[in-house]
């Protein structure tokens, strides 16, 4: 056993930026456990090219066409035993969140979900708590150690280099096996509020309360000339409109100014709205992650912060 | 239809946070606990189906004693019986050794279908549900939205990333991990809280931990990377100096 290799998730023939990133994960693991980094993209047909690693496996078969958990823990359990590696890494994408688990059962591991950082051990961080804490992670069985990555936690390269030599795996599946039938993927509605092009969002967390309080943060809206955004357990209890939702179940954004009023900033919030221009944050937890993404920020009760706001705003505007 | 619904009780979501003294977990003292969102979501989900099928659902938790406040509120709110896995020593399982210890008491019970939140609000690992599907050898679907019965089995609607769903279809029995805000959370009423007296708790021992395949060296704070400029006073203090950044920084006023 030595050495790293990273499982890229490809949708269309393409590989997403996520799979990019986890590839310089690897690539950074390797250099300090050796043994070199290897990449897997699992597909129907192969014909993808990865840049910026010494060999990258094609897993190829008809009924790895859909996704589905059972085709990939099977495929890819072949795959690591013909392999051998240390370590196994992947992006922390819905789908590796479906099937990495149960693959790293069939080892009798636990994969190390989500991590932020590799330190020298190695050591893996990964947030608790919603992003309050951090933790760090050892492996301490002796198999194949598995580790997704979170998104934006490492860069992908830009220059990767020559293209990879590619070897074909074919795994032995058969279509008994593959429990769920997966069903095309599609969306709910046509959106008709696109906030990707919005240059000022006001957006309201939890930390509102209760839905008649909204109303405040609706005004801060109104007298910016903004549009409203919102974390999803507002959108969850139905308090503004799902399509009102930023973060990765929702919509991506980068106004000019994302103003975000009682929101923690969990990750799946931040990766939503981290390329705004400008960020301010209104907290009463001077340790929210929020604070983290922000270029401007107040601690304090967003009760007593905002309607003072929006009556200095008015002013300034008249 | 019986359905199992594995729930976790973590600590109550505006608790305040403190590293402990050893560094390795954080201060239980004075903590406040409450169920595991997602597990709500879970339990929701689990007594819709039962209201429309029929059947029965039986919460399960591991964890010390003060789980069972935990179980009596799913009780309260329409479960009809509830496992507690008596564990003082969570801290020393993996999440390959909660799964087994689940695995352990679920094997017995021959459920149709297994709900869990897609997961927790302390750990984070999402992947208990996924582990203990593993285990039992039954087929699993994470992140729904929403279940509905079929005559073959399941049909569930699929989170996917960016606002994308799909449909999955999956035989019985099978394990899902369910996703906040698919359904509107109940209260448990006067009815129902009268009613959880009556109903029972069943407890297990759990097996001694085993070795563990990964650990929890540490935590702490996470260092700030980024530097935010904090602005202090009065509310309206801070409300001019915000307009001043609103107008000559940020340029939108
Ligand atoms: C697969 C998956 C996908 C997800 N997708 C998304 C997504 O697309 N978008 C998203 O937002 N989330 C998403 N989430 C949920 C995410 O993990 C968090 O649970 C959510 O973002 C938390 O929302 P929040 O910050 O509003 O609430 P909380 O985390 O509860 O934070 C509330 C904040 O308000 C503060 N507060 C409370 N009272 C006051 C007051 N009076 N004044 C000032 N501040 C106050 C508190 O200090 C706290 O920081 C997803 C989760 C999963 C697992």
């Amino acid at each position: 056993m030595s050495g790293v290799l990273v499982v890229m998730e490809q949708r269309a023939g393409v590989l997403n930026r996520m799979s990019l990133e986890a590839l310089a994960a690897g690539q950074q693991l390797a250099a300090k456990v050796g043994g070199g980094c290897v990449a897997a993209v699992v597909s129907e047909a192969g014909g993808l090219k990865v840049a910026g690693v010494e060999k990258v496996y094609s897993v190829e078969h008809a009924l790895l066409k859909d996704y589905t958990s059972d085709g990939y823990v099977d495929a890819l359990e072949q795959l690591v035993k013909k392999v051998q590696p240390s370590y196994v890494l992947f992006p922390h994408t819905y789908q590796v969140r479906d099937f990495a688990p149960a693959l790293a059962t069939r080892f009798m591991q636990v994969l190390i979900s989500d991590a932020t950082a590799i330190h020298d051990g190695p050591v893996f961080v990964r947030q608790l708590l919603q992003g309050k804490l951090n933790a760090d992670y050892k492996q301490t069985g002796d198999g194949p150690c598995f580790v997704s990555v979170q998104a934006g936690s490492f860069r992908a390269d830009a220059e990767a280099g020559a293209d990879a030599a590619v070897e074909v795996f074919t795994p032995e599946l058969n279509a008994g096996m593959i429990r769920n039938k997966p069903g095309e993927p599609f969306r709910e509605s046509a959106q008709t509020v696109d906030l990707s092009a919005a240059p000022v969002i006001v957006s309201v967390g939890r930390g509102i309360g209760e839905e008649s309080n909204i109303s405040i943060v609706e005004e801060l809206a109104t007298a910016l000339g903004a549009e409203m955004a919102a974390s999803r357990p507002i959108c969850d209890n139905g308090w503004l409109p799902m399509e009102r939702q930023v973060g990765s179940s929702g919509q991506t954004v980068s106004p000019k100014l994302y103003l975000a009023v009682g929101i923690s900033g969990a990750i799946q919030h931040l990766v939503g709205m981290k390329g705004s221009k400008a960020v301010i944050a209104i907290n009463k937890d001077e340790n929210a992650p929020i604070f983290e993404v922000a270029d401007y920020g107040v601690v304090g009760d967003l009760f007593e912060i905002v309607p003072a706001l929006t009556k200095a705003v008015l002013a300034a505007k008249s | 239809m019986k359905i199992l619904v594995a729930i976790k009780q973590v600590p109550e979501r505006d608790a305040q946070i403190r590293v402990a003294a050893d560094g390795k977990w954080i201060d239980e003292d004075d903590l406040s606990y409450t169920i595991n969102e997602p597990d709500a979501y879970a339990l929701e989900e689990a007594l819709q189906l039962k209201e429309k099928n029929g059947g029965e659902v039986v919460v399960v938790c591991a964890g010390p004693e003060r789980v069972t406040s935990t179980l009596r509120e799913a009780l309260a709110k329409g479960a009809d019986r509830a496992i507690h896995i008596e564990a003082d020593d969570l801290g020393e399982r993996d999440t390959l050794g909660i799964a087994q210890m689940l695995a352990d008491a679920m094997k017995g019970e021959a459920a149709d279908l297994i709900l869990t939140g897609l997961q927790s609000d302390d750990l984070g690992l999402g992947q208990t549900g996924v582990v203990l599907a593993e285990l039992l050898g039954i087929p699993h679907a994470t992140i729904i939205m929403q279940v509905e019965k079929t005559d073959s089995g399941l049909r569930v609607k699929r989170e996917l990333e960016d606002g994308w769903f799909q449909h999955v279809e999956m035989p019985l029995p099978a394990l899902l991990t369910i996703q906040s805000g698919g359904n509107k959370l109940r209260y448990a009423t006067l009815m129902g809280i009268k009613k959880a007296k009556t109903k029972e708790t069943a407890t297990v021992t759990a097996s001694a931990a085993g070795a563990k395949a990964v650990s929890l060296e540490k935590v702490y704070l996470p260092e700030k990377q980024k530097k935010t400029e904090m602005l202090t006073g009065t509310p309206a203090e801070i409300a001019t100096q915000l307009v001043e950044k609103l107008k000559f920084e940020v340029r939108v006023l």
